[in-house]
């Protein structure tokens, strides 16, 4: 395909520079991107032109951030087509938008004895969360399981269900793997059962369309930092009918109405759950990301990285002993391989003296490494602005390192 | 040799390694040559886990000196292992206790040494001045 890659790059500072005196080859996008200067530049415009409290001073600096802000707050409901802006709510990253949607959806709709049913491909920030509101409210965690090329077992789920279902939590691309898992295949079957679902899109939200309208899932999660936006920044999106019944998760500044010491009442959403001064400048920043997103277009991104995907899927193939973990067609740019003889651990360490950088370990997914019967894997995660030379010297580097072992 | 003599011994060997590639090669090649453990110790008492790599380190205290035995999964830990058993093993709690343990730093392999998701060396250095501490106490006692 026509991909202007160099053009793209051009955007990314980070990416020009030489480590162990080779050209740095980044392949950890799934774990963090880097940022455009657009981005970058967001922040400083914040910090040096119109940095204030939000919400609550009648100044002006206070009043133009307000409004960069709540434009980000447009930006990302526009992003995931959500209806209205009372949908969005900033969280500093995915992890807590979990905690938060899992503490106060427990708080409002589940009693002892219900159940959760979590995904076996799940990262750790979409298990445990329900697992401690579970232990809170007496409710039990029920596995939706994974087969060996790394398909859920969707057909399981309607088994799974009891009257006591209350939630499905779910990723929409796993972060080892790269599948992507029908979530609007799933969320059907949650509504014909009455059960709720939970979307983890850490790993989507940078690579594919999101609407949560057309999949119609109740809750739906991402993180700035994983889409070329600045950290500490997350978002989750809730269905206003839900969000309303909700208590809030913390409490403090922002998210009340009125308080006496005889009792408070609450914010309107989304200002109920976003409690205290949030990340402002974050936020503001984010919004440049999301733009630098559409700018390129999400399709064209969606497409570029599938290329590249393939084309590092068939030439690892050609590599005696080299397993990749996820299989699935349908799958985001992610590949998880384990080479026979030599330690995941080795491989990346050695693979950073050349200058690429890969993730190494469990990759915050103990329950998934356990079905595999392994304790890591290499993972090398692509973003747009990786190219095919990036992955012809990855994987010559890869034979060179595997040699030494 | 003191516990420091070797520290500086190995340092030296290091120093004459100039690329990164060579560093590791020497590494890999101590990862490859160390001893390996019984099966039969490589329980769970013994492992000491990382986010990255397996480490298992066994211990005996007679005559007032600690043999320490270890391992890793992977060689690059393993190679690590084999030099800090070169400057603890047979060492006497109170020299384990007074010495600082530096030549990881010196000889560039720091980014082994961060605290949380390392491969299981700062935990292993850890649990060794544990031992040390109670062997310690164990021969204080009986010097009584």
């Amino acid at each position: 395909m026509n991909f202007e890659v160099d053009k793209i790059r051009q955007d990314f500072p980070i990416l020009h520079q030489q480590i162990y005196n080779r050209p740095l080859v980044y392949f950890d996008n799934a774990a963090t991107t880097q940022r455009p200067k657009q981005v970058i530049d967001a922040l400083n415009k914040t910090y040096t032109e119109y940095y204030g409290n939000i919400h609550r001073a009648a100044h002006f600096l206070a009043d133009k951030a307000t409004e960069a802000y709540e434009g980000t707050r447009e930006k990302a409901r526009n992003f995931i087509n959500a209806e209205t802006r009372e949908q969005i709510i900033f969280t500093k990253g995915t992890t807590e938008s979990i905690n938060l949607a899992a503490f106060s959806f427990g708080e409002a709709f589940v009693q002892e004895g219900d159940e959760i049913i979590v995904s076996e491909m799940e990262h750790h920030s979409n298990i445990v969360p329900w697992q401690l509101m579970a232990a809170r409210k007496g409710a039990k965690i029920v596995m939706l399981p994974i087969d060996n090329d790394g398909r859920l077992l969707i057909e399981m789920l309607e088994q799974l269900i009891t009257k006591r279902t209350r939630l499905i939590a779910v990723a929409h691309v796993s972060n080892v793997l790269g599948t992507i898992n029908p979530v609007k295949q799933i969320a059907r079957i949650a509504r014909n059962n009455g059960v709720r679902i939970f979307v983890d899109g850490a790993q989507a939200a940078p690579h594919l369309r999101i609407d949560v309208q057309d999949m119609d899932v109740d809750f739906y999660a991402f993180s700035a930092h994983k889409m070329y936006g600045p950290n500490g920044v997350g978002v989750l999106y809730g269905k206003t009918e839900l969000l309303e019944q909700m208590p809030p998760y913390q409490g403090g500044g922002e998210m009340i109405s009125e308080v006496k010491f005889s009792g408070t009442t609450y914010n309107e959403l989304p200002y109920k759950f976003e409690a205290g001064t949030p990340n402002i400048s974050g936020v503001i920043a984010f919004g440049a990301a999301i733009d630098y997103l559409r700018n390129t277009g999400i399709e064209t991104v969606a497409a570029w990285e599938h290329e590249l995907l393939s084309y590092a899927t068939a030439a690892l193939n050609q590599i005696p002993g080299l397993r990749i973990y996820g299989t699935q067609a349908e799958k985001s740019g992610v590949i998880s391989f384990n080479v026979e003889g030599a330690h995941f651990f080795d491989l990346g360490t050695m693979l950073d003296k050349f200058g690429i950088a890969v993730r190494t370990g469990h990759h915050c997914a103990d329950p998934l490494m356990d079905h595999f019967g392994i304790q890591g894997t290499v993972r090398a995660s692509f973003a747009f602005y990786n190219t095919r030379e990036e992955i012809d010297r990855f994987v010559d580097a890869l034979k060179k390192v595997i040699a030494m072992f | 040799m003191t516990i420091n003599e070797i520290q500086k011994e190995i340092i030296e060997e290091f120093s004459v390694y100039e690329d990164w590639m060579d560093k590791y090669s020497y590494l890999i090649e101590l990862g490859n040559d160390l001893k390996e453990l019984d099966p039969k110790d490589k329980t769970d008492q013994y492992l000491i886990k990382g986010c990255q790599s397996r480490v298992w380190l066994v211990s005996d205290f007679a005559g007032g000196k600690i043999t320490f035995r270890g391992e890793s999964d992977a060689v690059i830990v393993k190679g690590l292992v084999a030099l800090l058993l070169r400057v603890v093993s047979d060492r006497t709690p109170a020299e384990i206790i007074e010495n600082e343990l530096f030549f990881v730093d010196e000889i560039g392999l720091k980014q082994h040494l961060s605290p949380t998701r390392s491969n299981g060396l700062l935990a292993m250095i850890k649990q060794i001045r544990l031992y040390a501490v109670a062997y310690n106490r164990i021969s204080e006692k009986e010097n009584d």
